[in-house]
C-alpha cells in the first residue's frame, strides 16, 4: 500500500472519529482535544504495517464508540418510555 | 401445457382423482385434459414463493428535542424550550427505519421512503434517514409556527394522502415520539386507510403469500400476530439496534431525492384539536430525613401513620 493511499485513510479516520465525537457525552470539545493528542502523538510512524495498526485501533475505538452511543440511548429510552 | 404421456399413466391420475373408471372407454384428449389440472394442483400446493411479502416501505420520521438533552419548561408555562436546543430523530423512528432497511437488504422490501411532517429543518432528519440506508425522502413542509401545533391526528391524514398518492405496501412508525409521548399516530393511521395494524413490534418475519408475522410486546409478555400486506406497524424498543449515520453515507445520501411537498398540496386541515392549557415542571424531590436508630425510626413512622400506634 503506498504511502499516499495510507495517508488518506489516516486522513478519513480522523474525520470519521471527529464527527463522532461531536456528541460525547463528556463534552465535544475534551473528545476532540483528546483526538489530536491521539493522533500528533503518532505523527512520525513511518512503517506500513504499524500505521496499520493504529488504524485498525481506531477503527475499533470508532466501533466502541457507537457501542457506547447506542447502549446510552437504548437505556435512557428503557428507563423513560416502558412501564 | 399438455404433455404427451402413456394411456397407462393417465389411468393412474383418473384413479387418483376421480375414483376406479375405465379409462379405456375415455378420449385421449380428455385423459389429457385431466392431467394438465393434475399436474396444475400438484404444482400449486408446492409453489415457491418467490414474490416478496413486503414491497415498498414508508417510514415516518420526526424532528424531536434530542434524547440527551435536559428540558426545561418555558417561564410562561405555555410548553418547553425548543429554541437554539438540540435536535434529532425520534429514537423510535430511527428503530422503525432501521427494520425498513434490513428488510430492504433482506430481499423482503423493494424500495424504503422516508416521511416527515414539520417545519423547514426536519429536512435535516431526513437527510439522516437517507444517511441511515432510506432511498427517498418526503418532506411535507410546514411553517414553524404551525409545527408547534401540529398534532398526530393531522401527521396521520398527511400519511394517508401520500401512501394514497404513492400506493405503498407498509408504513412503519416508531411507537411513540419523545416529545409529545402521544403514541396515536400509528393506530389513528390504520384505522384512515383501513388496514390492518401490528403495535408495539418487537420482531418482524415474512410470512409468505402477502403475510408478515409480527411479534409485539405488551403487557403480559409477547403476543404473535400474523398481518395481511398492507399494514401499519409501530416500532418499539428490542426490534433491533439502529445503525449509526457514517460520514461516508452522510455524503452519499445528499445525492439521493428529497421531494418537497407544501402541506396545502395534499389538502390536510392542520385545525388543532387540543389546547395546551398549562405545562409545569414535575414537582422537585424532597429530601429524606436521616434517623439514628431502629426505635427513632418507628415512633417516626407512628407518628406519620404508616404504623399503627
Amino acid at each position: 500500500m503506498t504511502s499516499l493511499a495510507l495517508k488518506s485513510r489516516v486522513v478519513e479516520l480522523y474525520k470519521n472519529l471527529y464527527h463522532m465525537g461531536k456528541e460525547y457525552p463528556g463534552g465535544a470539545k475534551w473528545f476532540h482535544d483528546r483526538l489530536k493528542l491521539a493522533f500528533t502523538k503518532n505523527k512520525d510512524v513511518q512503517e506500513p504495517a504499524q500505521i496499520e495498526q493504529l488504524i485498525a485501533r481506531g477503527q475499533f475505538v470508532v466501533k466502541e464508540i457507537e457501542a457506547l452511543y447506542s447502549l446510552r440511548k437504548y437505556r435512557a429510552m428503557k428507563q423513560r418510555c416502558e412501564v | 401445457m399438455v404433455t404427451p404421456v402413456s394411456t397407462v399413466t393417465a389411468c393412474y391420475f383418473w384413479d387418483f382423482f376421480f375414483g376406479t373408471l375405465d379409462c379405456k372407454k375415455l378420449l385421449i384428449s380428455e385423459i389429457f385434459l385431466t392431467l394438465d389440472a393434475a399436474i396444475h394442483m400438484i404444482n400449486q400446493r408446492n409453489l415457491k414463493i418467490t414474490e416478496p411479502s413486503i414491497m415498498r416501505i414508508l417510514v415516518g420520521v420526526k424532528r424531536v428535542v434530542d434524547y440527551a438533552v435536559k428540558i426545561r419548561v418555558k417561564p410562561d408555562r405555555s410548553g418547553v424550550v425548543t429554541e437554539g436546543v438540540q435536535h434529532s430523530m425520534n429514537p423510535f423512528d430511527e428503530i422503525a427505519l432501521e427494520e425498513a432497511v434490513k428488510l430492504k437488504e433482506k430481499k423482503l422490501a423493494t424500495e424504503v421512503v422516508a416521511f416527515s411532517l414539520g417545519g423547514p429543518k426536519s429536512a435535516e432528519v431526513l437527510r439522516t434517514a437517507l444517511a441511515k440506508g432510506a432511498d427517498k425522502a418526503i418532506h411535507v413542509q410546514v411553517s414553524d409556527a404551525e409545527a408547534g401545533k401540529v398534532e398526530s391526528f393531522h401527521v396521520a391524514k398527511a400519511l394517508k394522502k401520500v401512501v394514497e398518492l404513492e400506493k405503498f405496501d407498509a408504513v412503519f412508525l416508531g411507537k411513540q415520539a419523545i416529545d409529545d409521548d402521544s403514541s396515536q399516530t400509528a393506530p389513528i393511521l390504520a384505522g384512515l386507510l383501513d388496514w390492518p395494524q401490528a403495535l408495539y413490534a418487537s420482531k418482524v418475519e415474512d410470512a409468505g403469500n402477502g403475510h408478515v408475522k409480527v411479534t409485539r410486546e405488551i403487557d403480559g409478555g409477547l403476543d404473535t400476530i400474523k398481518v395481511k400486506t398492507p399494514f401499519v406497524l409501530s416500532a418499539d424498543l428490542r426490534l433491533n439496534e439502529p445503525r449509526y449515520a457514517t460520514l461516508p453515507n452522510i455524503m452519499k445520501a445528499k445525492k439521493k431525492p428529497l421531494k418537497n411537498i407544501p402541506i396545502k398540496d395534499l389538502a390536510v386541515d392542520l385545525t388543532p384539536q387540543t389546547e395546551t392549557i398549562e405545562v409545569t415542571e414535575p414537582p422537585v424531590r424532597q429530601a429524606g430525613g436521616f434517623v439514628e436508630d431502629v426505635a427513632t425510626l418507628v415512633s417516626k413512622l407512628k407518628e406519620k401513620g404508616f404504623v399503627k400506634a
